[in-house]
């Protein structure tokens, strides 16, 4: 699969920052006004660049990022699902925009070792409440006759967060 | 640290809860908040401090569309149970995997690869396979239905 860079990553300044600001904005009265003034740029432009990235939804959203675990969402399963070809992306949207999920993709299944062809993490407080919730999911995507597995997560070995301290470097040699 | 009794002021709670997606892209974003919540600005930039500082908050800024600068795959190993520490622990080893966790199920080890091309990514696939001697479903995202509006939390 080849990848084709988003066209907005070819502007050297919007790369720089997006690198400025993914571990964050500073906690500061005016955060865009320092990034403006790290990046030799004006605040607004700052503003606007940032608009721009959103409208063409480089930046999937901004705002709080929060740690499910830490406020106590201590169970997180990844629900996968076997739906027809011709139907994975209308459930794949039905569940995508269900509020407690928090990815939704469609993957290509291996036969015969995986017929799962989409892929849901759901997080709970308990693995109760992450039960109940599939149990909504089903309903409310009309998912009765969906083959679908549960796989709970009792341990993580490894997570680091989507942090390139070579961003640009990245998204260079993508271009 | 036990953060999962973090006691949240209904003002942090709020915070929380109206400002994971369209935080103000406004000279002073957090006075923006501030008056939103009926609180002062320092007190804004205190209480994501703190929770930031408790674990709460990972950070404020932007959510990035997925594969946004090379190339990645979801992979997944059946691991015989006696030797999953030490194959988790092989898998972890490679700087390009970023989330390696245990599931329950046959496929017991699931972990993401990030690289810069597709030709970097099957290296370390097929070095993970030949290291390992099992073979490596291999996962690739196609299609993201994911409208990312933040996590609804539930405070009851």
């Amino acid at each position: 699969m080849t990848v084709t860079p988003h066209p907005a990553l070819g502007d050297a300044l919007n790369r720089a920052l997006l690198q400025a600001v993914e571990n964050g904005l500073p906690l500061v009265a005016e955060p865009y006004a320092l990034i403006g003034k790290q990046l030799g740029i004006t605040e607004s432009a700052v503003i606007e660049r940032l608009r721009h990235l959103q409208e063409q939804g480089v930046i999937k959203r901004l705002g709080i990022v929060v740690r499910h675990r830490a406020l106590g969402y201590h169970a997180n399963a990844m629900v996968v699902w076997d739906i027809p070809d011709e139907e994975v992306a209308a459930t794949g949207c039905c569940l995508g925009s269900v509020p407690f999920i928090t990815l939704c993709y469609r993957r290509p299944r291996r036969l015969p070792d995986w017929p799962y062809n989409l892929f849901t993490m759901i997080h709970g407080r308990d693995r109760e409440q992450v039960l109940a919730r599939i149990e909504h999911l089903i309903r409310r995507c009309g998912m009765d006759d969906i083959d679908h597995q549960v796989l709970f997560s009792p341990r993580c070995f490894k997570q680091r967060g989507a942090r390139y301290t070579t961003l640009d470097t990245r998204m260079k040699s993508a271009l | 640290m036990n953060t999962a009794t973090l006691p949240l002021s209904l003002t942090e709670q709020r915070l929380l809860d109206e400002f994971q997606e369209g935080f103000p892209l406004k000279p002073r974003p957090f006075a923006h908040i501030a008056e939103r919540l009926g609180i002062s600005e320092t007190a804004v930039l205190d209480s994501l401090r703190r929770l930031h500082d408790a674990g709460a908050v990972s950070r404020v800024g932007p959510v990035l569309q997925p594969n946004l600068v090379g190339v990645s795959t979801l992979a997944a190993l059946a691991v015989p149970a006696e030797h999953l520490d030490a194959i988790a622990a092989l898998v972890s080893e490679y700087p390009e995997v970023n989330h390696n966790y245990q599931r329950e199920h046959r496929y017991n080890l699931w972990f993401v690869v990030t690289a810069p091309d597709q030709a970097c990514l099957d290296a370390v696939l097929a070095d993970i396979e030949t290291r390992s001697g099992l073979k490596v479903l291999d996962l690739p995202m196609l299609e993201d239905y994911f409208i990312d509006l933040g996590f609804k939390l539930q405070w009851t």
